[in-house]
């Protein structure tokens, strides 16, 4: 009747660890990523740096940023780039550029098109040849083959009309890392010109989806958040779901079918290993992360009645939460970690509630026309993104309290959104009408900017984990 | 073949399932596609229906027809009268074969969030089999799966489809 069960036990004592992981329905684990270092570089420090000089947020769609390839000391071999140093340094102003265009803030130009700065052109720019480009600002960078094969990756960022340079940082990554220099370098500039904290070097958990609507595969994936690096975690023999990235990204929580019930999954991410969420024979459902990491939000439905547990990330024993009859689900922290969103259908159909993290103190938010679900409190706190259900499917904000309440979306069915990790840009899944295809997308807190995220294969709930130190 | 529970429950339910027997179906106007081999009214003749044999989906399909299933209203769990009469009719069969075990599968439309389809499918399936306990099948023969809205059966985005996948499925358990 379930031959999983009889099997767990055995093929832990007798098979090598890949049968165990296929019996899990796990691919080849990613094993535990390097770290990036911050390094101090060279500049001209004839003068302090300078304050912002974007004050208007209706500017920055039209600021000009040229982008050109990053220069090179000399053209190095490195196993980053089969054509060298100099190419590589192309490659991360093209990343750069990528970024800063998809976010709908800038109009960035280059590498392409550009004239490619010397090495010592990096910190003391050509300004004759950039002010005549219609580009406000200039980002210059270099790429540096250390003996050890570790690349120094240095990023300026320069006001071409003041003719100086606004900031820099420079970092030594492995050669496999090199993209997430891009990203650092991406997130200083959008930092420095926006003042909104940074977003780009971080990663996405995903469930990507292939086949005929009736007999979907459902596989849980990862990829960086412009969509390189994508790498499949399940082999699809189990359906997958819901996953979410644990604050230090040591671990993705998820839902799989793999022993023939849905259950939430704790994945180690560097030993490929996974536990159950809590040892039950219940199934348990939306999985959620507290912020300081530390625990692990629930649902579970006993007897067909579904509440929210808190349970610690080291194990021991499940804290029930809710108790009212029906379908209490979800949960999501706000980031003092002191209350919890959730939604219900306690009033007869599904609304969004807030409690103290102890289960204290529920009571309703949402009273306007529609639907409340899958509420994800912003990291910045201030907002509360959820599913609105009224006709279509679309995405909405609104404050803690329930108020302010701004429909971002108007797809046919939109839903699931999470956020990035400055609490600028929702990220959510689109599903087509009848094809049941679904794709992921972005959208920023304005609801003007909205864009696909790129995947391979069709893809849903996505999970957006924080910055990567 | 020997009947595991008394004979008047029996009768109870043949009486019952008959007097439902010309209850219109409710919500789906397409029903999903279902073999027209058997007579939706069950005959229990000892040997069952021809062709399948016993402990297969097929033979449980032959004996109950579209009873096999029973559908919902938006965001409901209850049981109907036209719910009840196929539960009836499965609680019948399941009576005279109570040597098979099965899995009722909680199903939702695509039109509801996915988290809470997961729920609401699960709500659904332990509806039926409460119901099914009701009627005497001993609660341990039954396992519940929730698969929410993941696995419909009919593909389009319109009422109808949506009618035919808000579903409790019973599924004979098999190579036992």
């Amino acid at each position: 009747m379930k031959p999983t069960l009889f099997l767990l036990p055995l093929f832990a004592g007798l098979m090598a660890t890949s049968a165990l992981a296929q019996s899990q329905d796990l691919g080849e684990p990613l094993g535990d990523g390097a770290q990036v270092d911050t390094v101090s570089i060279e500049g001209d420090d004839d003068d302090g740096p300078l304050r912002g000089t974007v004050t208007d947020e209706s500017d920055w769609e039209n600021l000009g940023i040229a982008i050109p390839a990053f220069a090179t000391d000399r053209n190095a071999p490195t196993p980053a780039n089969d054509s060298g140093t100099e190419a590589l340094g192309r490659e991360i102003a093209r990343v750069i550029s990528g970024n800063l265009r998809n976010n709908g803030l800038f109009k960035p130009s280059g590498p392409d098109g550009l004239p490619s700065p010397t090495f010592a052109q990096i910190t003391a720019p050509s300004w004759g040849s950039w002010s005549g480009r219609g580009a406000e600002m200039l980002v210059h960078g270099y790429v540096r083959a250390r003996p050890d094969n570790r690349l120094v990756v240095g990023c300026y960022l320069y006001d071409v009309a003041l003719q100086d340079e606004l900031i820099r940082e420079g970092w030594v990554v492995q050669p496999a890392d090199w993209r997430r220099a891009a990203h650092k370098c991406s997130d200083l500039i959008y930092a420095r010109l926006t003042g909104e904290d940074p977003f780009f070097d971080s990663r996405i958990a995903y469930i990507a989806e292939t086949g005929p609507k009736d007999n979907r595969v459902k596989r849980l994936a990862v990829m960086d958040s412009d969509g390189a690096n994508h790498r499949f975690l399940t082999l699809g023999s189990a359906t997958a779901l819901t996953p979410r990235y644990s604050p230090d990204y040591s671990k993705i929580l998820y839902l799989s079918y793999v022993d023939g019930n849905p259950r939430i999954y704790v994945y180690d991410i560097g030993s490929g290993q996974q536990t159950l969420v809590t040892e039950n024979r219940n199934p348990t459902l939306a999985p959620r992360w507290s912020p300081d990491g530390r625990y692990i939000l629930y649902s579970m439905a006993v007897a067909g009645n579904t509440d929210i547990y808190r349970v610690p990330v080291s194990g021991g024993t499940s804290v029930r939460l809710t108790d009212t009859p029906g379908i209490d689900i979800g949960g999501s922290y706000s980031p003092d970690g002191s209350k919890i969103v959730f939604e219900s259908d306690r009033s007869g159909t599904q609304q969004c509630y807030v409690m103290d993290a102890d289960g204290s103190n529920q009571r309703r938010i949402t009273f306007f026309g529609g639907r409340c679900a899958t509420p994800e409190w912003s990291p910045r706190g201030d907002q509360i993104a959820f599913t609105r259900i009224a006709g279509d499917f679309n995405v909405a904000v609104m404050t803690p309290s329930g108020g302010g309440l701004r429909v971002l979306t108007n797809g046919w069915q939109d839903e699931a959104p999470t956020w990035a990790p400055n609490g600028r840009i929702i990220q959510f899944f689109r599903t087509t009408r009848d094809s049941g295809r679904s794709a992921l997308w972005q959208v920023d807190l304005t609801g003007r900017n909205e864009r696909r995220l790129p995947t391979p294969v069709d893809a849903s709930d996505p999970a957006w984990g924080p910055i990567r130190p | 073949m020997t009947f595991s529970f008394p004979k008047a429950a029996t009768v109870a339910l043949m009486t019952s399932t008959l007097a439902l027997g010309a209850c219109s179906k409710k919500a789906p106007e397409e029903l999903p596609p279902v073999q027209q081999t058997a007579t939706p009214t069950p005959t229990p003749t000892p040997t069952g229906p021809v062709g399948a044999s016993v402990g297969t989906q097929a033979h449980f399909e032959q004996a109950v027809g579209s009873s096999t299933t029973i559908y919902f209203d938006t965001d409901r769990f209850n049981i109907d009268s036209t719910d009840a009469a196929a539960l009836q009719a499965q609680a019948q069969y399941f009576a005279r074969f109570p040597q098979l075990n099965f899995t009722v599968e909680g199903h939702a439309d695509e039109r509801g969030t996915r988290e809470y389809n997961l729920a609401l499918g699960e709500r659904r399936a332990n509806a039926a089999k409460n119901y099914l306990v009701s009627l005497g099948v001993s609660a341990n023969r039954i396992r519940v799966v929730s698969y929410g809205k993941e696995r419909p059966v009919a593909l389009a985005s319109n009422e109808s489809a949506w009618a035919q996948n808000r579903r409790a499925a019973s599924v004979i358990i098999t190579g036992m």
